[in-house]
Formats: structure tokens, sequence, C-alpha cells
């Protein structure tokens, strides 16, 4: 299909921002895009390869990156947002600083994973539905079963494995990333 | 390079090295070979314990020492022990270190690898307090590794070791001595089932696909392995991904393939690194590419990663994803072996049953086939884990009766408790409650159970679980990741949640059993594909063996293995209680009121059951 | 050829043939809801569920082939309680407010839970809140009587190529919506209704214009006058039970007037005048050299929507005429204003037609103001007609059939078959020929470009002249029709066309949006047909030979393409973005 992302032809009708939610401009986000899809043109089945290529270079898929994506692969936008919107693995919000993701496998939920889910919403005065916290810090996913089930239940912190946790572990092991941030910040 | 001789000097040079670790002895060791290897689990499960860490200080610790030339440090893949990790092997001798910590480097290196005597205090006893080395270890004594061969002996980021193990043997026969039909026969003799959990005729599958005209053909691996407490296929693909690349290259030969994908969910970071020094490699020593062994035969094999769908372990949502668009499934038929990948025949194997293929064909068919049941040939992954003691991934001949599994290999139920039932099949399958603990495993006696072998998760509850709740967490998981596409699954599975959630909470209503019934018929009988067909039967199982529980959930409001919490509460026993006040400190809820003179007491409405009470007091004050 | 069981009937079909289609011919219609003739099986529902015996096993009709031997049952107890389960759990998310519904009586999950004999919601009801959609005037959105059939997406994406519906996101939270939470306006949406043509519920339906019409006719200082496109005459009538394509033109001017219009004209002479202008521009583009070839018709809203934000560099192609519709809108307002006396301030211009995006079409630049005022006021679907009809109670058998208004009424055998797909085509050869040649063409029937093949070609010689036209209709077909074109451009080449014809409607406008339900292959033939019947009918089948056009022109316009012309009947194009946000 031939989209024409500007055209010299007749009066354009006027229009608003053109790169919509996600603050970048047109430009960064093609710079950060065109490594990635030159990877992967030519190869068969490289959609999602390139979707995470995106999300690992800038921390989730904003719009302006969607559209931009659109275009270069000449495919329609609702093809992408119909992919991006299934998969969990793509998120469409910036990400906490802090991802910690706890195990909900068979084996981390019959040794507690409910419970430390819900102690850690209360410590970060996270509400249901809602997986970032509004300062930015920290950001809570409940993932499936990451092959760690002799160490039931398992958390990670941004990759970094807490395993055996307990229910009462979770205020300190919050507490540990908040130290780390005030003394990143005080850097 | 890519000559048969090649690969024939390769081979030689790296048994010569691994003699006393292959033969388990230094007698009759040629010049060259190391003396001592230690071998290191680099699964995911103890990789996260300080795995890497403890491989590269024993690698330092070695080479500081100057014994470089005589102990070889690696990291292999999952021993499957993993209630014990981190483990640590030395060969020959067979020590057997467990709960290793970076600490303890110094001492091994010093103590056993220098000074030839190993270091009793971390060495694995049995139960009885008795030292047991590799071979004599009770986890393994009914166990039989021709999946896990290689995982806990290799080292997965180096192609020469699996050489060494007769690595690439199978396809070397196959590029140059069988035709396509010749493989399949010897597959069909060995009654390979499909290892994912639909168990379907492998050389069936196999044939379909070569009988179909194209000129374009494919070989997809399924590593989309998402069954809560299921990590076979993660542990072959972090410990010995060759033995899939193999596979997959025999397979290719047999159908007439010329590309293959192996699908791996994004969330398995190991496995996938190690995917991609394995092909590099394979590429490297002309097993993969334009010109395979010389034979003229060309195969590629590229990685492609899931996102986070556990639909897309089902075959054709898979292969929609591959091909960029949402998971869904499709109708079948037509079935992938006639019009799969891009519309092209398509071969998609499970990871274990492909890691099954390059020994089948080393030892033949037959030899496979005399292992195992009549209608369940050869052996079985399992990811044993839930109340056992020997929590680990174990290899077992299909026909061994789960009494086996769970107290010869696993050990027993720790803390003096009860078994009350095997979940086996992840959320597609269901429960075997303990009197049926001599039914011997294989495919059609789990299914006449009311379960399945399912990819192999195999979860051990004891008095202390609720079945509702079970019933409950796998419907979630399947409500969860239900691509939505048609309504019996989208909707029913939903409505089944509901029902349950329901149930566990105290507000069931009398019609609530027949709703679910009803439910898991339209759900069981007009779903598009396994997910949704199977959802349900965690539920009908534990309804099946366990029905008095949820009465007693629906009409008493009660849950005897006190998980419901809205069915129990947690009160002060004042008689025991010393008021010290430590409840009250932890209560995150501030749900005691109360003082030091006239006592504390429970606030039933406000207490959200977190059980931090209990598990803080000293005096065992508090109760359920 | 397969040899099946069916219930034990024995049945002998090609290979390839669904169970639901073998299951026809021994008179079972297997019940479906998802599944539509017009589009490949997605197989979402569950309803369809059949049993293979012995096994016993269950499978889907819709989209499941026959093999020889098979043994079918395609109802039994265990199969009627699993889709009476099914449909209860859709009944589950749906609203179930069909009493307020505008699909009432139409709706086909409706006749399934008539037909089932629902009673009472034995599921609780899970219906999420979820906002409606009518940012584009012409459909409109209502994500909560979404059933998940996917059918608004396959012809949304594969037949119009248009990506303007997704799914988005999965499980119980699927929905259909336009991609990254927008307006439907603000999607590439080109309103083409065909949609809302395939819903089989009311999750998408037009957007309802009846109650401005009623407002309209009560207003005593309104003018108010109506115009009915080709299409119209030929399916209105299945709204009151008769067969499709019966024409019926006469009875739905009478109606009309019964109505309260005070003037009635036809959108065919609109047709008739379409053809004077194009075809002059055409010999002007062929002979002259003044604009570039391809010619390409512009008639279709939704085409030239598609066209402005799809194919920016093809837009100088387009034809400046404007469409039937808003023609006769500003004839009315000015020509026929002026000769009738009366003042086009006070004029109220209804047109019923069988599409939605004339609602759009209306208001797309400032030249649909021409006379000085919206030369359409209002645009209303053949099904909203239908409504209003039976609101007042009139008995559509019984009326007696009329003529319309002479002035802008009386058309010719070329402007009615408008309509369908090849007939603007068809009707503007007949003209161009003989602006070309000077003589009528010997026959005027061009069979060739008629009939539901997606691309049609011809070629007609006019003197020395060769022309070469293409037609296409479904957007789907566009794009091969203008990389052929392009291609051409590019090497050289001899163009492939000289003319072109899109209709964005499969099987042109008798397959329009806002057309009566249950569109097929069948009726499109139907409706078509009984078109066709009127143009032979016609004594008149030139539209150079209208009288009623010779006059206006003598009297109003002068010529095709005068000044005035111009200024009234021609319009301006601009490229579009495909998303506004």
């Amino acid at each position: 299909m031939n989209r024409e992302a500007g055209c010299g032809v007749v009066k354009r009708e006027p229009s608003g921002c053109a790169c919509g939610s996600g603050g970048a401009a047109p430009a960064a986000v093609r710079a950060v895009l065109e490594p990635i899809v030159q990877r992967w043109r030519g190869e068969e089945g490289n959609l999602i390869m390139i979707l995470h290529g995106l999300q690992k270079a800038m921390g989730y898929v904003p719009r302006a990156a969607a559209l931009e994506l659109a275009q270069m692969l000449d495919v329609p936008l609702a093809r992408i947002y119909e992919v991006i919107t299934f998969y969990n693995y793509f998120k469409l919000e910036p990400p906490g600083k802090y991802v910690i993701a706890v195990c909900t496998g068979t084996a981390c939920y019959l040794k507690g994973a409910p419970q430390i889910i819900d102690s850690l919403r209360d410590v970060l005065d996270l509400a249901e539905g809602r997986s970032v916290t509004a300062d930015g810090l920290f950001q809570l996913d409940e993932v499936r079963c990451l092959g760690c089930c002799g160490l039931a239940p398992v958390l990670t912190v941004n990759g970094e494995v807490f395993g055996r946790v307990k229910q009462g572990d979770v205020p300190d092991i919050v507490e540990q990333f908040r130290e780390r941030e005030a003394g990143v910040k005080q850097e | 390079m890519s000559t048969r001789n090649d690969l024939a000097a390769v081979r030689a040079a790296a048994k010569a090295a691994l003699y006393t670790r292959l033969q388990g002895t230094m007698d009759g060791a040629p010049e060259g070979a190391y003396r001592r290897h230690v071998l290191v689990c680099g699964g995911t499960g103890c990789e996260s314990c300080h795995g890497a860490a403890l491989h590269d200080a024993l690698q330092q610790a070695v080479e500081a020492r100057g014994l470089g030339r005589e102990v070889k440090v690696i990291k292999t893949g999952c021993f499957g022990f993993c209630e014990k990790g981190p483990i640590v092997k030395i060969m020959p001798d067979l020590s057997f270190y467990v709960r290793v910590k970076p600490e303890d480097v110094e001492e091994i290196v010093r103590e056993h690898l220098a000074g030839g005597k190993p270091v009793e205090r971390l060495l694995y006893k049995e139960e009885d307090g008795t030292v047991a080395r590799g071979g004599e270890i009770k986890f393994y004594g009914k166990q039989q590794r021709i999946v896990l061969r290689n995982c806990g002996l290799i080292n997965p980021e180096d192609i020469t070791e699996y050489l060494a193990t007769d690595g690439y043997e199978a396809l070397e026969r196959v590029v140059t001595k069988m035709k396509g039909e010749e493989v399949i026969a010897e597959l069909k003799v060995a009654g390979l089932r499909g290892r994912g959990g639909a168990g379907y005729p492998t050389w069936m599958k196999w044939e379909n696909a070569r009988r179909t005209k194209s000129e374009r053909k494919y070989v997809v691996c399924n590593a989309d392995e998402g069954d809560p407490g299921a990590y076979m296929d993660r542990s072959v693909l972090e410990g010995d991904p060759h033995a899939v690349l193999e596979a997959m290259a025999i397979c290719a030969k047999a159908i007439g393939a010329q590309q293959g994908y192996i699908y791996v969910r994004a969330e398995y970071g190991l496995a996938i690194e190690r995917l991609r020094i394995a092909l590099e490699q394979a590429y490297a020593h002309g097993v993969l590419g334009e010109n395979i062994l010389g034979s003229g035969m060309r195969f590629h094999v590229a990685v492609r990663l899931g996102a986070g769908a556990f639909v897309c372990g089902e075959e054709t949502a898979l292969l929609e994803s591959i091909e960029g668009h949402r998971g869904t499934p499709r109708p079948r038929p037509p079935y992938p072996a006639n019009v799969g990948l891009f519309q092209q025949p398509t071969v998609i194997n499970n990871v274990e049953t492909l890691a099954n293929i390059p020994t089948i064909i080393r030892n033949g068919g037959a030899w496979f086939a005399g292992i195992g049941t009549e209608s369940s040939r050869g052996t079985k992954v399992f990811a044993l884990t839930g109340k056992v003691k020997n929590s680990g991934l174990i290899e077992v001949p299909m026909g061994t009766t789960l009494r086996e599994i769970v107290y010869d290999v696993g050990g027993g139920i720790p803390n003096g408790k009860a078994i009350k039932a095997i979940q086996t099949g992840g959320p597609s399958g269901g429960v075997i409650p303990a009197s049926f603990l001599d039914t011997p495993v294989d495919y059609e006696t789990l299914k006449e159970l009311g379960s399945m072998m399912g990819s192999g998760g195999m979860i051990v509850m004891d008095e202390d679980d609720c079945m509702v709740d079970i019933a409950k967490f796998y419907l979630g998981f399947c409500v969860d990741e239900s691509c939505g596409k048609c309504a019996p699954c989208r909707i029913g599975g939903y409505q089944m949640l509901e029902s349950l959630k329901k149930i566990s909470e105290g507000r069931a209503q009398a019609d609530e059993v027949p709703r679910i019934r009803r439910v898991g018929l339209a759900m069981s009988k007009a779903s598009l594909c396994g997910l949704g067909q199977t959802a349900a039967n965690p539920v009908i199982s534990t309804l099946k063996y366990f029905e008095d529980e949820y009465r007693e959930h629906i009409e008493e409001k009660k849950c005897r293995a006190k998980k419901c919490r809205a069915l129990f509460s947690y009160t002060i026993v004042q008689e025991r209680c010393k008021r010290c006040g430590l409840c009250v400190k932890k209560c995150p809820v501030e749900a005691i009121p109360g003082d030091r003179k006239s006592g504390y007491r429970i606030d039933a409405a406000k207490c959200v059951k977190c059980g931090q009470c209990m598990a803080v007091c000293p005096f065992n004050a508090v109760s359920m | 050829m397969v040899t099946i069981t069916i219930d034990g009937y024995p049945v002998k079909v090609r290979r390839g043939t669904s169970i639901l289609e073998a299951a026809r011919k021994v008179n079972i219609n297997i019940p479906t809801l998802c599944k539509h003739a017009d589009l490949p099986a997605t197989a979402a529902c569950g309803i369809c569920v059949v049993k293979l015996q012995p096994s016993g096993r269950v499978l889907r009709a819709c989209c499941t082939p026959v093999e020889e031997g098979m043994e079918i049952i395609t109802n039994d107890g265990e199969l009627n309680e699993v889709r009476r389960a099914v449909l209860h759990l859709i009944l589950s998310t749906h609203p179930n407010d069909c009493l307020r519904c505008g699909r009432n009586g139409t709706c086909e999950l409706q006749k399934l839970a008539e037909d089932f004999g629902v009673r009472h919601e034995y599921f609780p009801n899970i219906c999420a809140p979820l906002p409606k959609d009518d940012s584009t005037g012409a459909v409109v959105l209502d994500p909560q009587k979404c059933v998940k059939c996917g059918r608004c997406l396959d012809v949304c994406q594969r037949v119009q190529n248009v990506w303007a519906l997704s799914f988005l996101e999965r499980g119980i939270h699927t929905r259909m919506a336009a991609a990254g939470e927008i307006q439907l306006a603000d999607s590439p949406c080109v309103r083409c209704g065909q949609c809302a043509a395939h819903c089989p519920t009311g999750a998408i339906f037009e957007y309802d214009h009846t109650p401005q019409v009623w407002e309209a006719l009560r207003d005593g200082g309104k003018h108010c006058v109506v115009q009915i496109a080709p299409a119209v005459r030929t399916s209105l009538g299945e709204a009151f039970g008769y067969k499709p394509g019966e024409l019926l033109t006469g009875k739905i001017y009478a109606v009309l007037r019964r109505l309260g219009f005070k003037a009635v004209f036809d959108t065919n002479f609109g047709a008739d005048v379409t053809i004077m202008e194009e075809a002059a521009e055409f010999v002007e583009r062929l002979t002259r050299g003044k604009g570039v070839l391809p010619l390409i018709t512009t008639c279709c809203p939704s085409w030239v929507d598609y066209m402005e934000k799809y194919h920016h560099d093809m837009i100088a192609h387009f034809s400046s005429c404007k469409s039937p519709q808003a023609i006769v809108g500003v004839l009315a307002k000015t020509y026929y204003a002026q000769t009738q006396k009366i003042d086009p301030a006070t004029m109220f211009m209804v047109s019923v037609m069988p599409c939605t995006a004339k609602k759009y079409e209306k208001e797309r630049s400032q030249d649909m103001a021409a006379s000085g005022y919206p030369d359409v006021n209002l645009v209303i679907t053949t099904r909203e007609l239908a409504r209003m009809i039976k609101q007042a109670g009139i008995d559509f058998h019984g009326i007696a059939e009329e003529m319309p208004d002479n002035l802008l009424g009386n058309y010719t055998g070329a402007g009615t078959i408008f309509g369908v797909t090849g007939g603007v085509m068809e009707a503007a050869l007949r003209t161009a020929h003989n602006f070309l040649s000077g003589e009528n063409p010997g026959a005027v029937d061009f069979v060739e470009v008629r009939g539901l093949k997606g691309i049609k070609e011809s070629s007609v010689t006019v003197g020395t002249a060769t022309v070469r036209v293409a037609i296409a209709h479904g957007l789907g077909n566009v794009d091969t029709v203008l990389e052929r074109v392009r291609a051409a451009q590019r090497s050289g080449a001899e163009l492939p066309y000289h003319f072109i014809e899109v209709m964005a409607c499969p099987g042109g406008c008798v397959g329009g949006g806002g057309q009566p339900y249950g569109i097929t292959d069948e009726l499109r033939q139907a409706r078509a047909k009984g078109l066709y019947k009127d143009d032979a009918q016609h004594s008149v089948r030139c539209a150079h030979e209208n009288p009623g056009i010779l006059r206006l022109y003598k009297e109003f316009l002068g010529k095709p393409l005068s000044e005035k012309s111009e200024h009234l009947l021609h319009t301006h194009y601009t490229a579009r973005r495909e998303y506004r946000r």
C-alpha cells in the first residue's frame, strides 16, 4: 500500500500535533527505530522481534513510535496496536524505575505469592489495577512461572532474584531499593 | 569447517580431553586428559542463587593455584536436584556438593581439588545422614535420563562437549545414509509421542508433512513452555541446546524442510542466550547452514521470541505469532503438517519431544520402545514441585508409579503432613487423589483418572492445600491467558471463575455447582483450542474427587485447609497470650486494638488475614 | 466430489465444502452467529457445533471441510445443550436491552435467543460499560453490544483495506475499537458502513437522523424536499416483504409525499448531470490534454476519502465533478428555487441513500454549500426511511404509484444504473461515445463492465480512439488498479486505463452500508438486476438525451464545464492524514 508520509500535492488539512502522546519527536523516534528495522528487514516473521527491539530501546512502546513504525514497515497502525495490546510483554506506558516481578507460578502460589503481592500493594500504596507507583519509582508485575520453583516463593527486582521470600521480608526489600535510589540521588 | 572428517577430529579430541568425566575414572585416560572436572549447575534456578559467581570464583581459584591444566571448571545444565541447589559435582570421584556458597570455594579448591580430600560438610547426605555420591543418590535411583542425559554433564556453551557425548552423530548418519522415510520408520518403531501434552504420535506428524508437496517447508520447535510450575523445556534449552538443534535438522531431512524456527518465551533469558551461542557454534561447525556436513543439505534455524502469551504454546496460535499476528488459534483442519507456517507444511514439536530424537536415531527405535509402557514408550521429564522434600527436575520411564515418584524420588511429604493429591498437566490437567498413588504414569492412565500428562508439571499437595483454591488458581491463569477469540473460553472461563470466587468467599448460591458444570460442558465441547477445551479440567477434576470440600465451602462456609481467607479468621488465644505486643507492631493494618492491661484482640473487620501476627507470636497464641 | 452423511442422509458435495454448506443441501440450517455468507469463517462463536460419529468428537460446521465418509450429527441433546450454554454465555456479556436497540427485530443474536427459547438469564450479567463512539456522524460504535464475531474487522481490514477497526487487548477484555484509544473520526475510517452492514447486533449502527427529519417536516416554515438514490428503489421493498430487486420507484415517490415532502426529486437526475459534466471532462483530458489520465470517478464519498488519505499522489486524477447527491442538492437550492420562486433559505433538502458515507459527504468541504446554503441538509439511509414509513403507518403495498417533481426528477436509464458497480462507467461511456464521435454507441449495454468480479476491465472503440476502462468495487481492490497505473507511469509504458470507476462497497451502492440487512452476493445481484431492468425499460437510455437535462443546460447552466457548472457542480480535494491523532 502506498502511504506517503508527507506530500506536496494540494493543500494539507490543518492539523494538531503530529506525534500524539509519547512526547518524543518523530525524528528522535526514527533514529531509535532505524537500526532495529534495518536489522530485521527482509526476514520473515519479524514484527514481534522488531517490537522487542523497540521496547528494549525505549522501555515501552510510545504512540509516536508505533506511528513511525507503521510508516517504516508499511503496515497499518491497527496491526501494530492489535499486536502490542494482545501480548502482555509490550507496555504502552513508561515503566517504573524498579520493576518488582512476583512469580505466581504454581509452586510460588502455593508458598505464599498472593500474600506477598498484597503486602507489596500495601507498602507501595498501589491500588488494584495500577502497576506503577505515583512517583514512578516502582512497578509491580505479577508474572508467570520464572522457572525457579525450587526457591519458591520468588520475586525479582530489575532482575535481581530474591528467593524463599517471606511476607515479612517485603518492607525490607522495598526499603533496600528506596535507599539505593536515595543513594543514587545523592551522587 | 564443514566436513565430516573435521568434525570427527574435533569429536575425538574432545572425548580425550573429557575422558575422566565421561568414563568416571582415571584408568586408561589419554595424554592431556583433565584429571578432575568441576561441574557447577548453571540452570536458571542455581544461577539466580549465585551460581554464576560460584562458577567464576571456582575458575579463578583453580587458576590461582596453577591447577588450570589438571582441573576443568565448567557450567552445566540443570542437575535436577533443585531443592539442594546450588550444586557442584566433582568428577571422576562423583562428589556431590549441595547448597554451595561462594564462601565455600576456597575450601573446596584447597582441600579437595588440590588436597584430594572432599569437604565433608558440603557433601550431600540422605535423610538418615549417610553421605551419598553421584550414582548412589536415592533421588536419582528410579530416574532414567535420556532427554536430560547431558544436563549436569556437559557445558552447554561448548559444542565440542556435545560432540564428545556423541552429539551430531545421529545427524551425520541421517544426512549421509538415511532416507526421510527411514527416519520416520525408526520413529514409528520407537513410538515417541508428543511431549508437549497432546501425546500425538510424532512419526505421524512428520509423515504428514513429508507427504504434503511443497517447495518450502518448516520445522518449528515449540519452546513457549508456559504451564506454571513447569520448567522441563527451559532446562533442556539451557542445559543441552544442541540436542534440539540436531533434532530439528534431522526432522528437516525427514520432511524436506529448509528453514527452522525456535519459538521461545521472551522470559527465558538464559535459554535464549544459550541458544544463540549454540546456533553460532553449530553454524561454525557445519552442522547447520547451506551445506550440512558436506551433504548438500540446506537447513537454517533462527530464534523467534514470544511476548507474554501462554496461548502461543498452542500450535496454530504459535504460527500466528511468528507471522506477526495476535496469537489466536486457527480452526483445524487443516493441520499444520499440511497448512502451517506461512501456509506451508510445518512440523511443530515440543522441546522435550525433539530432545529424544538424536538418542532414538543413535540407539534405534526398538531400544526406545523397550522403555516405558505399551501405549507410552520412553521416559518423561517432570518438574516435581510443591509439598515434596526433593523438589526438582526428574526423568523417569513411563509406567513409574506416582508413589515411586513422590516417595522414592521426591523423598515424601515434608513437615509430617499428609499427602492429599497430585496435580499433573498444569492448567489443562486435573488432580489425582492420594488413593491412586499406585497408578503407573502414562498418557492413558492419567487421562482415565480425569487428568492428563500435560507437559510435565507435577505438583504435590498436602492437607494444607485447598482444592477449591487450587482450581481457582489454575482457572484464573487460563482466564488471564485466554486469547479471547471464541466465546466459550473467553466468557465461560470468566463466569466459571466468578463462581469459584463466590465459593471461596462464602457467597456461593445453591446452584453454583450445576452452573459450573454447564459452563464446563460448553467450554470442553465448543472451545476452539486446547486452552479453552481443557481449562475446566482442574475444576471438574477437583469436583470429582473432592466434592465434599466444595460442599463445605458452599453450605458450611468453611475451608478446612484454611486457605480461603474469607472463610476463616484469626483469633488470639487469651490463655496463651503474654501481651508482649509484638503482633500489634507487625500488623500492617492496625487490626489489633487493646493494651497491656486489658489485653489484645483481633478486629475481624479490619483483619486482612495476612498471618503476620501468627508468624511473629513467640507464644503460639494466635490461631486460625 | 465427496460423499458424507448428515443426520443419516447422504449428501454429495465438492471437495472443500464446509459441513455447514453441505447440511443446507439436506435442508438443515445449522444455527450460527459469527458466520456471514460474505466472509470466510472465523470460528469464533461456537454455536455451529456438530458431532462426528462414531468418535463423538465435536467440530465447528462453519470451517470444517467435509471428508469422504464423514458421519455428522447436526443436532442431539448434547449439542443442543452446548449451543444453549454458549448462547447464554454470550448473552451474559450483552446489555440485552432489545426494546431500546436499533436492531430490535433484525438482530441475529435476538433471533438465536428467540429460537432457543431463552426465558431467563442463566449467568450473572458481566457486560462491561464501554462508551459509544458516534464521532463520525455516520456509523455509531456501541462496543457493549459487540459479540466479538470479528466480521467488522474482516470487512474493514481485508475487504476494504481501510484498517480503521481492530481487536484490542485479549481474553475477556477483548474489544473492537480504532487503534490507540482514539475516536473513529480520527482514524482512517471512510464511513463506508460495511461494518454496520455486516454486524449481527446493534454494536455498529447507522447514525439515526430520522428525528431531525421529523422535526424539519413539522416545521411549517421549512420547504422540505427529498431525493432518492438509485439503489434505494430496488431495496427498500425488502423492509416491507417484497422480494429483493423489486422496482418500486413510483410507490416511493408517493410515500415520500405522504410523509410531507413538498417536492420529490430523484438522484438519478443528478446522475445524468454527473455524466454530462464528467464525460465532457473526460473528453477534455483525452483529446485536449487538459488534466491527467486516467480519469477517476468521485461519486462515492468513501472512495474519495480513501484516496485523500491513502493515495495522495493520485488525487489529481479525480474528476472534479460532484456526486449526484450533491448535484441535486445544489440544483434544488438554485435552479429549482429560482424557477419555482422559492426562497432557498427556507429549503430543507433530505436525501435518502443506501450509504452511510453520504452523511459525511454533505459536509466534507465548503464546496458542499455552493448554493449559499448547505446543498444537502440531511442524509438518511434506506433503513431509516423504512422506519419512518412504518412510524407513519403508511401501507406501502396499497399505495398507488406517482411521478416525481418534473424539474429534477426525470431520469434516463444511464442515471439509474449508477447504483451498481460498473454502472457509472457504462453510463459515462454511452455519453462519452457521443461527445467524442458525435454518435451514440451502437449497443448501449456494455456488459463487460457488469458483474461482481472485484476488478473488471474493458475497452471500447470510439471512432479511432480506443478507450480502456477499469472498474473496481470493494476498496480492497483499489491498490492493484492504482499500482498498474503507477507502474506504467514509472516505466513510461502506455497507460493501462483511461477511465477508472471505483465504488467502495462490494457490488456498488446496492450493497451499501445503509441498505436493508443480510447482504450477500445473491442480494447484490437481485438488486442490481432490478436496476438494469429499470434501465432497459426506459426509452431514453443516454444521459445526454434527457429532455430535463437539455432544458437545464439551456436555461440555467449553459453547457458542461461552463463557469456556472464549475462553480456549482464541481469540487476540490485535499490530501488528508490517515490518523488525525
